[in-house]
């Protein structure tokens, strides 16, 4: 049986089981909403486009916020690869940073730049940044040394070996760095518009919360694990794939 | 002389702060066009020599000239194949051998040279695959026709079909035999298969270890192709493993003098 099929049994049977639950009244409606309020309310959602501009402001946010933490992470990952003393330093700062939710910043990115957008992306941008960083790092290091002298022999030194040689060599720790870059960036933004103005799909979860329309929030859950699931297994990884079969690391 | 190696020595310091000998004042000259052979058991520093004739490491004391020009980095004028075929695999084949010659001339006559020597590899075919759909065999012919098509002064070879199959090896073997009739280059080709050795070389420089020193320079004057001549070829390989055994059992008393100890 393929993946797909078996897939496709098993969400079926589970929307089932809930269904059921929902009609012989073994949770209530209030505690878990039935499919098809669930199903209502996004339908609802969408027709009023509420759902349309959420999910169009949540992508404008995100898209910008990991635009701009994949250069800055890149940038830092090459200094702190070439700079020993830049590793040594701003090496263990990014780490400490690195182990913690980027969330925490939003207070203070709150007091830095209003209760608006910037605020939002600011964390954005924390939350993707050091997790490219230190794969850019790692990438970087890890060149096959052979490439490098085979390189040499052939002319190659300097800037020419390090764009020509080193950068590409290490662009299957770069697309992991991103990958992981936008999964860390996807979880800042929900936590980061859950707390702040609207709209924006965790905005919209909050305020359906805060008026019990629980059919809302969970139609709002599922929308956010869908573009996760489908960005990270139809992006991510199959370029993730593509590049580990082309570079050798995967036969 | 067209390359001259004048007293090298190469020591280093373990962690144990032990000097360590690994070339004892090597000097070798080694005339235009000529195919030799470094050959040595492993550990005999014939891997390091090479690399240093590259440029990729440096000497403790001595020097290297090639083609009148003292070695202090390493340069087009001298190709390197390593065991592994080293091809960068975010390209394709033509691209890889493309590499080394996109700042001396267009694209255009680059992709043109590239093309002449996959077809002296016989590996035209392939000019777009990448090197990941190659198999090992086909990665190193494409490895040596990226050294040539620099047109190096001279080919260092570290063990080039080292990691390949028998069958595989013994059709480079007469590829590369073939390569260096008609490029007329000099090739200075590392190895610790007594057979290669004898069946590519002119010219066997056999390394004794610990420390690295050259024990023997055979001309090898049986005439090409060697497969003809089995039974010159047989006395020379008897000689030469005379010569080696020494080395040997060297290597083993070592090591079992150094078990014997810890």
């Amino acid at each position: 049986m393929k993946p797909a099929v078996k897939r496709l049994i098993f969400f079926t049977a589970l929307i089932l089981f809930w269904g059921l639950g929902s009609h012989f009244e073994f949770w209530h409606e209030t505690i878990l909403p039935s499919p098809f309020s669930v199903w209502d309310a996004l339908v609802a959602g969408f027709a009023d486009l509420t759902l349309v501009y959420d999910l169009v402001a949540s992508f404008r946010r995100l898209f910008i916020g990991l635009a701009v933490s994949l250069l800055i992470g890149t940038a830092l990952g090459i200094l702190l690869a070439r700079s020993k003393t830049a590793d040594e330093t701003i090496g263990s700062m990014v780490l400490a940073l690195q182990s913690v939710p980027s969330i925490i910043w939003l207070p203070l990115a709150m007091m830095w730049f209003g209760l608006g957008e910037g605020a939002i992306i600011f964390v954005v941008i924390l939350g993707g940044t050091f997790v490219m960083t230190l794969n850019v790092r790692t990438g970087i290091k890890n060149v096959n040394p052979l490439y490098i002298k085979a390189a040499r022999t052939m002319g190659s030194n300097g800037i020419d070996l390090f764009w020509k040689v080193i950068i590409p060599a290490s662009i299957p720790y770069l697309v992991t760095g991103a990958r992981l870059a936008w999964a860390f960036a996807w979880r800042a933004l929900m936590a980061g518009e859950l707390l702040s103005a609207g709209p924006g799909l965790g905005y919209t979860l909050r305020y359906a919360s805060d008026f019990g329309n629980m059919a809302l929030v969970i139609g709002v859950m599922i929308i956010i694990g869908v573009v996760g699931a489908v960005v990270d297994q139809l992006i991510f990884q199959r370029i993730e794939k593509n590049v580990l079969k082309r570079w050798g690391l995967e036969s | 002389m067209f390359i001259e190696i004048q007293h090298i020595n190469k020591i280093y310091t373990d962690k144990d702060n032990n000097a360590n000998t690994v070339l004892d004042d090597i000097n070798l000259e080694i005339p235009k066009g000529q195919f030799v052979s470094i050959l040595g058991p492993s550990g005999c520093g014939k891997s390091t020599l090479l690399s240093m004739i590259a440029g990729l490491t440096s000497a403790s004391s001595g020097g290297i000239i090639v083609d009148g020009k003292s070695v202090q980095k390493p340069g087009k004028d001298r190709g390197m194949v390593f065991q592994e075929a080293a091809l960068f695999p975010w390209m394709t084949v033509t691209e890889n051998v493309v590499f080394p010659l996109r700042k001396e001339m267009n694209k255009k006559q680059a992709i043109e040279r590239a093309r002449h020597f996959l077809q002296m590899v016989q590996l035209s075919n392939y000019a777009g695959h990448y090197p990941h759909e190659l198999s090992g065999g086909m990665q190193q012919r494409v490895s040596i026709a990226r050294s040539l098509a620099m047109d190096p002064a001279v080919l260092l070879m570290d063990e080039p079909f080292g990691a390949l199959d028998e069958q595989t090896r013994s059709r480079l073997h007469g590829q590369l035999e073939k390569i260096w009739i008609d490029t007329q280059k000099t090739i200075v080709f590392v190895t610790h298969s007594i057979q290669e050795s004898i069946k590519l070389s002119d010219r066997i420089v056999v390394m004794g270890t610990r420390p690295g020193t050259v024990i023997a320079d055979i001309d090898v004057d049986i005439p090409r192709p060697r497969d003809e001549h089995k039974q010159q070829v047989a006395a020379l390989e008897e000689r030469i493993m005379g010569l080696l055994k020494g080395e040997i059992d060297k290597v083993i008393n070592e090591e079992l003098a150094y078990e014997a100890r810890s």
